[in-house]
């Protein structure tokens, strides 16, 4: 019973690493940017669901979507002033950029509020149900499912919608869908603010479920989210989904077995051993089809 | 294939900057014991002129501890008031002369030698943290000027890691390890606890040391622990690990560690269905705590900590209402009150020495036996550490209420 319910805490923790994974994800796929300031986004949802729940006593949907809304702003906001005059730029230099994002918003955070952590209100009773012995939280079940939820509509907006359409067609090549007519500025934004969304979801979420929040919180689920990443195939929406949840698990049977202090290193050992031996991820094929 | 070794670059640039990330905060956790050290011994022993006895104190008045360093001043003078309302030591007067080491451990050092060279006195109270107390050391062992700290609690402070004690360092407060043995009495004796887990926090030598003397003394009084977990400070999911020690059916869980992570050990505990009882130490001891597990959460929750305002003792309570008096009706907490315990326990050596000298006083300081202060009566063993009661406190619909007192 006992491993059943480590299993339940390993999809719970799973879920949000795969939240956040899908946006490293899909800006991956699409300019090949790996935005650490993703995990800092996921930080500024949580904090803004914090305080339409705390202090402005709003409901968890209104909060959630809040957090989502200004997320995506500041996602397209992040794209535009800091990453799109470097579009052209070499790599390492958009990636040095982003690190600079990340502590640009951690400390303005930090600036603003201080450095003390916030205690998340309480917005459901939390009951827990004993199915066959385990016992079932109703938090983590509402996790699971507003997790699932987003997911289920993220496949929806890339596979049936226009801009889905054009954000695969930019990810194949930006410029053969610019000859095309698609507005290739315009689907970047889009994808940013999509991402940025679900990160401020997974903000959300993990305040309620995790209850303690810090202006530092993003860099380290930030980190475990690109490992999932890269662990599913980067650029790759189911990679993203299976690889956060594998890693949640892995990282639950690690603590599981009495190894709870080398949980983050197991993170790690996977991120290393991946790169080794298949770079291109669990999904990742010669052929394969990215956002 | 030039994407993957592209993505190959990005990961061994994330796995270095995260494996020096480490090593930085590793070298930046040691300088807890700080430097003390590089005295100017010129002063000899202390004198006093006339018909007042100085004493001297290096508080933390300002900078990021500064409302430890307050509190002790304010127990302090109100002690020195209390005995020259009295007649003073022998006919003479305390005069307290107090000094801002702006919570650092060099202002420490230079307050330490201010204090020793111009004002001349005759002993001192030491800073409130172990950082700052512990610069403060050498200079106190040079001059032969008997310190005192009111909470300094690391034991490295009057004993030297080989074993020799400092000469001249003492202190009023219990010691880090010394918590894990009040609890350990406290959950066999008080709550028959049988099958115990532990829950600490790896990343601290405080949780470390309550962790192990814990352990010692639950295992001597015939406990068994069933289930031994760690935890790093800055964690947020304790869910697997409390899983593990749920499925050893414990009866007591010992959670040495401080107030943020414990706050969400002692939520997601509950909410997994542990009702057992939880207990932990005077990191505990935060308003912050409160708010992060719940106050439903934190019933049938016990700390040890220094003393409660709400014990019921005579001794206590006329303290209690006599620092109100002073303070605009502010209860006295734990720093007040070890402040104000110092000064007794430094005027009493004074008295019983019957002299001003250092060494006297030293001496006298070392012998104290069955001294009966607000924090506990106490006796100092060898190591100069006082031997005394803890107070345990229980959480009652987040309030901290008296429980008992353990003797040790």
């Amino acid at each position: 019973m006992e491993w059943i319910q480590q299993l339940v805490n390993g999809i719970s923790l799973g879920s949000i690493y795969a939240l956040i994974a899908l946006g490293y994800t899909m800006v991956y796929g699409i300019i090949k940017l790996i935005n650490f300031a993703h995990g800092d986004v996921f930080m500024i949802g949580s904090f803004i669901g914090f305080y339409a729940i705390a202090r402005w006593e709003l409901g968890f949907f209104p909060a959630l979507l809040l957090a989502m809304t200004i997320c995506a702003i500041m996602g397209v906001l992040i794209e535009r002033i800091a990453y799109k005059r470097l579009r052209n730029a070499t790599r390492i230099a958009a990636l040095i950029t982003a690190i600079g994002v990340s502590l640009l918003i951690e400390y303005t955070t930090i600036f603003f509020r201080g450095a003390q952590p916030a205690a998340y209100p309480e917005v459901f009773k939390n009951k827990s149900l004993d199915i066959f012995g385990v016992q079932v939280s109703s938090t983590s079940i509402l996790i699971l499912s507003v997790a699932v939820v987003l997911m289920i509509l993220l496949q929806f907006i890339v596979h049936k919608t226009k801009i889905g359409k054009a954000m695969r067609a930019v990810s194949h090549d930006a410029d053969a869908a610019r000859l095309m007519g698609i507005n290739v500025d315009n689907t970047i934004s889009a994808t940013f603010a999509i991402g940025s969304a679900l990160a401020g979801a997974a903000g959300v979420i993990f305040g309620i479920y995790y209850t303690k929040i810090d202006p530092l919180m993003g860099v380290i689920p930030g980190v475990k989210a690109f490992i999932a990443a890269v662990l599913g195939g980067i650029g790759i929406i189911p990679g993203a989904m299976v690889g956060g949840m594998l890693l949640g698990v892995v990282e639950s049977l690690v603590s599981a077995l009495g190894f709870s202090l080398w949980r983050d290193a197991a993170a790690f050992v996977i991120l290393i051993l991946i790169l080794i031996f298949r770079p291109s991820g669990i999904f990742g094929k010669n052929a394969r089809e990215k956002v | 294939m030039k994407e993957s070794k592209k993505l190959k670059k990005f990961g061994s640039l994330l796995v270095a900057s995260s494996l020096l990330a480490g090593v930085l905060a590793g070298c930046g956790s040691g300088d807890d014991s700080g430097s003390g050290g590089g005295s100017s011994s010129s002063g000899g022993g202390g004198s006093s002129d006339g018909d007042t006895i100085k004493i001297g104190a290096n508080l933390e008045l300002s900078g990021n501890v500064a409302s430890y360093g307050s509190s002790i001043g304010l127990g302090a003078e109100l002690a020195v008031k209390e005995i020259n309302d009295n007649g003073g030591i022998d006919g003479k007067k305390i005069e307290l002369i107090k000094v801002d080491n702006k919570s650092e451990n060099s202002e420490a050092t230079a307050a330490a030698i201010k204090l020793i060279t111009q004002d001349k006195v005759v002993a001192m109270l030491a800073p409130a943290t172990s950082g700052n107390t512990v610069a403060t050391v050498q200079i106190a062992n040079d001059n032969k000027i008997p310190i005192v700290t009111g909470s300094g609690t690391a034991p490295n402070i009057t004993v030297n890691e080989d074993g020799s004690v400092n000469e001249y360092a003492f202190r009023t407060c219990f010691i880090d390890p010394f918590q894990g043995i009040v609890a350990a009495n406290f959950a066999s004796n008080e709550l028959g606890a049988k099958n115990v887990a532990i829950f600490a926090d790896n990343a601290s030598d405080y949780a470390k040391g309550l962790a192990k003397s814990f352990k010692e003394t639950i295992t001597a009084n015939g406990g068994e622990v069933v289930a031994e977990e760690a935890y790093v400070a800055k964690d947020a999911d304790f869910r697997t690990q409390l899983t593990s020690i749920k499925g050893a059916n414990p009866d007591f869980i010992f959670i040495p560690g401080y107030y943020e992570e414990v706050g969400l050990i002692v939520k997601q505990a509950r909410e997994m269905g542990i009702d057992v009882p939880l207990m932990g130490a005077d990191g505990w001891d935060s308003p912050t705590l409160v708010e992060l597990a719940g106050a439903e959460a934190l019933n049938n929750t016990y700390i040890t900590n220094h003393y409660s305002a709400e014990d019921p003792e005579p001794k206590i309570q006329d303290f209690v209402k006599a620092f109100k008096e002073a303070n605009s009706d502010k209860a006295p907490d734990a720093f007040n009150a070890l402040g104000y315990d110092s000064i007794y326990y430094i005027a009493d050596a004074i008295k019983r020495a019957g002299s001003t000298d250092g060494e006297a006083i030293k001496d006298a300081l070392a012998d104290t036996k069955d001294l009966s202060l607000v924090t506990g009566t106490f006796s100092v063993d060898k190591d100069h550490n006082p031997i005394k009661t803890a107070t345990v406190l229980e959480f009652k619909d987040g309030k901290q209420v008296f429980n008992s007192k353990v003797n040790p």
